[in-house]
């Protein structure tokens, strides 16, 4: 899709809501470069959320929408949780179905825009939270890996059910108190990045959502694997502060404990020796066009 | 309610996009399903499995999505073969009935025509996606090759899961022999996919005895197909950012308890229920009727569907026979269900029998809750597991009503 097609017609532009006027003006639909950085300052593909005040969820979904290299062609697909309440507001197209069946949805759907447009690059992304991805979902998960499907996957872990109400999860460390675990989880925290590679995953990453940056530069790896190799997972740490008893202003630090030497989301990566060589020319090639336009 | 709408000048409506006559990438020609039914053919004598495969290969399927369980994995494996040979845009074997139904969404949610098929446990591990399907108003064909339902384990023939799918949204239709499930195939696709109707399909027929049986066939020629989906006349965006992505709702429904969410759904719901009803003029249209009926001026008759249809008929030329003459109505539809052509039917009738291959006898009590004074209906014969219905099963049912002595064929038990 092009910029065109969202276009509003002269003589209807005065009966459009403010925001769709200012998605057609100001939004980075179509604009290489596109990051983190037009977070607050061009429009963004999320208008408002209802999720908790200070959620880390919430700024993880505006670092996403923001990294996706081409929101014009690109579908995302979550399922039910507290994702599902932000997905209606946001400028893209996006399907929730049911619980657990997003990347069956995402398989059918990848597919199909294959068969439909041949020859253009169309991106489907799934976003789920980790009762989604891991327990109710996990054969669907694991199957569209195996099937070798050209999607990525992005898991919004947060260790619990966080939309029910804090329900022990399969992501959730061992020994944590919650309801349904009263006694504390028995096993231990699922490894899904470990599981991700072996399953057939190009791309892995697990990292929390505290460095806008490096969120933007995995997400976009992710994604350009996706469209060349196959299949590519993320991981990322969006603490439910409701559920693990913090305050709204304690997102960060949790995620930065989190994240530090021995945490359990000290920044992993995996790829293979393709993908390393393959993202190493596209960021070469990024740099280069970079200082071209400097040098303009 | 809907107001009635005639059928008179009410012309199925085929997609714009791709003009009949122009050919496919297999040189099959783009042609408008009356006119591909007119088409005479020398008759085949084909399984059940091989008339699904026929009709997929002449139906200008996007994908389909596979999965083994019986009765229904030959035809699945069959329509693999015509993937192979360019028929599909794509086909592969999903991991779970449950994943096969989201991979037929999220391809009908990319504007696809999506076909698949399933059977019994297969059906009910897959349920959840049923409403969603209707929900979310995607044309998803399904044809469900009815099986029993564990446990025990079985893999007989039984409509009982016919009975679960009655309230998913969907559109039922429920063949008798081979040659329906080829028409129904092909005219279910062009009645789900119109704007006012959208919906998903359920192509139901009894297994084994429709699927594994060999039936003559009329088909339409190969060279020509149906006219493509065309996924812009749909009543909801297609979800592949080729039209402009709107915020759905300012709220997320399910956040908030208020009037405005609870009408939402509850209108939605009644919309997908009159999306039904509006699918009678295009069915009519097609196949000519939701209903056939022989004889309906007797005093006694015989309402069934699916192969129950077949062991009518055959009863009721037993009892013609010994002087007792019978009338017959047959759905071809279960939703919509044929209200006003059932209760013109059996107006006249003092006794209704509804013989059924399943013992919950859902189609009697369909029967009943649409006509009046229905302790005219007689529940029965039913069999379930997959058993047979002699004829004179049904035949003596009716002598009984009739008082006449039989030889009883099984004790009931007392």
């Amino acid at each position: 899709m092009s910029k065109e097609k969202i276009t509003i017609c002269e003589d209807l532009a005065d009966i459009m809501p403010p925001e769709y006027q200012e998605l057609v003006a100001t939004a980075t639909y179509g604009k290489e470069d596109r990051g983190w950085r037009d977070v607050g300052s061009s429009k963004e593909l999320i208008e408002s959320h209802s999720l908790c005040a200070g959620c880390p969820e919430s700024i993880a979904f505006r670092y996403v929408m923001a990294s996706v290299p081409a929101p014009e062609d690109t579908v995302f697909v979550g399922s039910t949780g507290c994702t599902s309440l932000v997905f209606p507001h946001v400028a893209i197209q996006n399907i929730h179905s049911l619980f657990g069946n997003q990347n069956a949805i995402a398989s059918g759907l990848h597919r199909a825009l294959k068969v439909r447009f041949p020859d253009q690059q169309k991106d489907v992304v799934v976003l789920a939270g980790d009762g989604a991805t891991v327990d109710i979902g996990l054969d669907m998960t694991l199957q569209s890996w195996f099937r070798q499907e050209k999607f990525t996957t992005i898991c919004f872990d947060n260790e619990l059910y966080a939309n029910t109400g804090g329900q022990e999860s399969g992501l959730m460390q061992r020994g944590f108190v919650s309801k349904m675990a009263p006694a504390g989880k028995l096993f231990d925290k699922v490894r899904l990045p470990e599981i991700a590679r072996e399953s057939g995953c190009h791309y892995v990453a697990c990292l929390t959502v505290s460095k806008p940056n490096r969120v933007e530069k995995v997400i976009k790896n992710a994604i350009y694997v996706s469209r060349v190799f196959g299949p590519s997972f993320v991981q990322l740490y969006t603490p439910c502060i409701l559920e693990i008893g913090k305050q709204s202003m304690e997102g960060l630090d949790e995620m930065k404990d989190a994240e530090s030497i021995g945490g359990r989301f000290v920044f992993k990566e995996y790829m293979t020796d393709e993908v390393k060589n393959f993202l190493k020319q596209k960021d070469d090639e990024d740099k280069a066009r970079k200082k071209a336009a400097k040098n303009k | 309610m809907n107001k009635p709408v005639g059928v008179k000048e009410k012309g199925v409506k085929m997609s714009q996009h791709v003009k009949l006559g122009q050919k496919n990438k297999k040189g099959q020609v783009y042609t408008d399903i009356v006119d591909m039914f007119n088409m005479p053919e020398p008759p085949s004598f084909l399984t059940g499995s091989e008339v699904i495969r026929d009709a997929v290969k002449v139906a200008s399927i996007d994908l389909s999505v596979a999965y083994p369980i019986t009765p229904q994995s030959e035809a699945a494996a069959l329509i693999g073969e015509l993937y192979a040979e360019g028929y599909l845009g794509d086909y592969f074997r999903g991991e779970s009935e449950f994943a096969v139904m989201g991979q037929c969404a999220g391809a009908a949610f990319g504007g696809a025509r999506v076909f698949t098929t399933t059977a019994g446990p297969g059906t009910l591990r897959a349920f959840e996606n049923f409403p969603m399907w209707a929900g979310a108003r995607l044309p998803i064909q399904v044809c469900v090759t009815c099986r029993g339902i564990n446990s025990p384990l079985t893999i007989q023939p039984d409509t009982l899961e016919m009975y679960f799918l009655l309230e998913t949204g969907m559109l039922i239709w429920h063949a008798e022999t081979a040659q329906d499930l080829y028409d129904y195939i092909l005219a279910g696709f062009m009645v789900a996919e119109q704007p006012d109707v959208h919906l998903p399909i359920a192509t139901c027929c009894d297994g084994f005895f429709v699927t594994h049986t060999k039936d003559t066939v009329n088909k339409v020629p190969d060279e020509v197909c149906l006219p493509p989906y065309d996924p812009y006349r749909s009543p909801v965006p297609c979800m592949d950012m080729e039209n402009p992505p709107v915020r759905m709702m300012r709220d997320p429904f399910v956040m908030k308890s208020n009037y405005i969410s609870y009408s939402t759904h509850a209108s939605w719901q009644q919309e997908v229920r009159a999306a039904i009803e509006r699918s009678r003029k295009h069915t009519i249209r097609i196949l000519g009727s939701l209903v056939e009926t022989q004889n309906t001026d007797r005093e006694i008759l015989i309402v069934a569907s699916g192969t129950a249809v077949s062991q009518s008929r055959e009863a009721i030329r037993l009892l013609e026979e010994e002087g007792i003459k019978v009338g017959l109505v047959k759905l071809k539809t279960i939703r919509p269900f044929p209200h006003a052509e059932l209760r013109e039917a059996t107006a006249n009738a003092k006794a209704i029998f509804v013989p059924e291959f399943n013992l919950s006898g859902w189609l009697a009590r369909e029967v009943k809750a649409c006509i009046p004074n229905n302790e005219r209906v007689h529940a029965g014969p039913q069999v379930g597991g997959g058993m047979t219905m002699p004829l004179e099963v049904i035949a003596e049912e009716i002598k009984r009503y009739l008082g006449i002595p039989t030889e009883t064929l099984a004790s009931r038990g007392s």
